[in-house]
């Protein structure tokens, strides 16, 4: 489906050399990147800001010209047969429209179904299944101007499917969403990913967004994949580990250990440990600690792959 | 997910040419409900267009009272007043100033979008620039029109041909109006902002379309040079003299025949700068 072999996107910037002079630097923003995505598979594609997230995904659409490297989407090269990609994928930027500003949700879907040729049945059956999945009824009169930003992003997704692409590229497709948006957007997603039809690549600051629609997790930073593979896989590539918070009645008794365990915090006087559960299952680190100390209250604490995250980020 | 799935499509397949004819009239639709949306901004608009009318038209007929025989640049009075108030209709239906949509998108990055759709970006523009034309010949050109046919006689056409040559012609001119905004807003794709070069344009074109005087009252090498070598007289000055039966017959069909030649001259570069931009194009943002 989609298909990247040492893709490589170069910039070049001026910089400041004294007064007058200014001196070119060539900036890689994608450096090297291999990946190949299957037919069906719903990839998350994260990294820090500037990373190369958006640049991979113009160059996968076709709007931008890779520097070296190549490229295939649905057997189409992008630049070159960009007007042909484009009838069969779909794209959403979270922070652009692709919508008519001055036109009501319902005449943009209208003119999209002209704009790519879509026979009125499919158009017709495709509408009516978003409108009833993303409520959109309320506001199809309402000029794309004066939609609030979820509503928006509802007519984007929506606008995105009506040619029923068979790759969907979603550029931070629940930015600045509230909550209850972002839950509508990735249910939405998640229903639509697990008909196995539509291939999705999606990047997003909001790792929820990826723990709840993504297997599979590509982390790109300075240009470079980093990791490839499952969240679980990066949760044990990165140690990280689930953690028991124990209240304690009195503080442990001085030199407790618990075997598979490691003490990694102590608050309120003793009265609150936090232990990282290394290879013991928290069944039996209750135990042990149930029979050492008294326990008024505990809670299992899933790792957070926010954290891991923000240490792959900083180790890069 | 249903009805979502990943079969190419395709609308009569058999029948491409109708199918393009169809994107391309959707657009044009488009274009004209675009501009339907904005009733306030049409009406303040054909006040502007008047006001401006009557200071231009009192210009001109002060310099005819003053010319010897009375004729400047070969116009009589009722074809000066004529020339003043349709060209007060036609410059909004031309468009020589309309909005900079093109460059502002390019600095916004918001381009990207226009590039995702299976439209070649100068068919999309010019069928939303058609549908802006459509808008205007319906609301804009109507109050100069009349405001100026009660306060000013008016030349009236002799000619069967002259009222379809000026109907061609004013399109011509839509289009010629059209391909030189686009390459000047296209400058953003180099220069990621189109200000300056659209503040030459303002300047240039207003005075080299025949809009501030009739380029006739220039000395004729000057002004032939500027038909032949510019797009610039085929925007207003030709459809107007084209109007005013300015020229003899033959002259009169000739001129929109170079408009003609301008109009295709200009889509064409278009493509051509679209085509180079499109592969440097730096979408800005993240």
């Amino acid at each position: 489906m989609i298909r990247m072999q040492d893709l490589q996107k170069d910039f070049t910037v001026r910089v400041k050399a004294g007064r007058l002079r200014r001196e070119k630097r060539t900036v890689a923003a994608v450096d090297g990147v291999s990946l190949t995505i299957e037919r069906g598979e719903m990839v998350g594609y994260i990294g820090p800001n500037g990373a190369g997230k958006s640049t991979t995904l113009k160059m996968l659409t076709g709007v931008l010209a890779p520097t070296s490297g190549e490229v295939s989407v649905l057997g189409l090269t992008p630049v070159p047969q960009r007007t042909r990609l484009a009838l069969r994928i779909g794209v959403v930027f979270g922070q652009r429209s692709q919508l008519w500003w001055d036109l009501p949700l319902r005449e943009s879907f209208r003119l999209l179904r002209h704009v790519y040729r879509v026979p009125a049945a499919e158009h017709e059956a495709r509408l009516r299944r978003c409108r009833s999945l993303l409520d959109l009824d309320a506001f199809l009169d309402t000029p794309v101007r004066q939609l609030s930003l979820g509503q928006r992003m509802r007519g984007e997704l929506t606008a995105a499917l009506l040619h029923g692409p068979g790759v969907l590229f979603l550029d931070e497709p629940t930015i600045g969403l509230d909550v209850v948006s972002k839950q509508a957007v990735r249910s939405f997603l998640a229903e639509l990913g697990a008909t196995g039809d539509v291939t999705m690549v999606l990047t997003t600051h909001d790792l929820a967004d990826i723990e709840r629609l993504c297997h599979r997790l590509v982390v790109i930073d300075h240009g470079r994949v980093v990791h490839d593979g499952t969240i679980e896989a990066l949760h044990e590539r990165y140690g990280s580990r689930r953690s028991l918070v124990v209240d304690l009645d009195r503080p442990l008794p001085d030199g407790f250990t618990l075997p598979g365990a490691t003490l990694t915090g102590v608050e309120a006087d003793g009265h609150r440990v936090t232990f990282a559960l290394d290879t013991a299952s928290a069944g039996a680190a209750v135990a042990g600690l149930v029979s050492a100390a008294s326990v008024r209250d505990l809670s299992v604490v899933e790792p957070d792959i926010e954290d891991v995250v923000a240490r792959l980020y900083a180790s890069a | 997910m249903g009805g979502i799935d990943a079969s190419v499509l395709t609308i009569s397949p058999g029948r491409p040419l109708r199918a393009s004819v169809t994107t391309f009239g959707a657009l044009v639709g488009s274009g004209f409900r675009r501009y339907a949306t904005y009733r306030q901004a049409t009406i303040a608009g054909s006040f502007t267009n008047i006001v401006f009318g009557f200071l231009r038209c009192y210009v001109l007929l002060a310099v005819a009272a003053g010319a010897v025989g009375g004729r400047p640049g070969g116009y009589d009075t009722a074809q000066l007043a004529t020339f003043v108030w349709v060209g007060q209709g036609l410059l909004t239906v031309v468009g020589i100033w309309g909005p900079p949509d093109l460059s502002d998108r390019i600095r916004s990055g918001d381009v990207a979008s226009d590039l995702l759709r299976p439209v070649a970006p100068v068919t999309a523009y010019l069928a939303a620039d058609l549908g802006r034309f459509l808008h205007a010949v319906l609301t804009r050109m109507i109050g100069p029109l009349i405001v100026g046919a009660i306060f000013f006689t008016l030349a009236v056409p002799t000619r069967w041909q002259t009222v379809p040559l000026f109907a061609v012609s004013a399109v011509l001119a839509t289009i010629g109006s059209f391909g030189c905004r686009f390459l000047i807003n296209a400058t953003a794709y180099w220069l990621h902002d189109a200000r300056g070069p659209l503040v030459l344009w303002t300047l240039s074109s207003g005075l080299l379309a025949g809009l501030y005087f009739p380029l006739r009252m220039l000395p004729e090498w000057l002004a032939v040079t500027l038909w032949v070598a510019t797009p610039f007289p085929g925007l207003l000055q030709t459809p107007l003299d084209v109007l005013v039966e300015r020229d003899p017959p033959v002259q009169q069909a000739g001129l929109v025949l170079l408009q003609a030649c301008w109009a295709v001259a200009l889509l064409a570069l278009c493509r051509l700068v679209q085509h180079r931009a499109e592969r440097k194009l730096v979408v800005q943002g993240g």
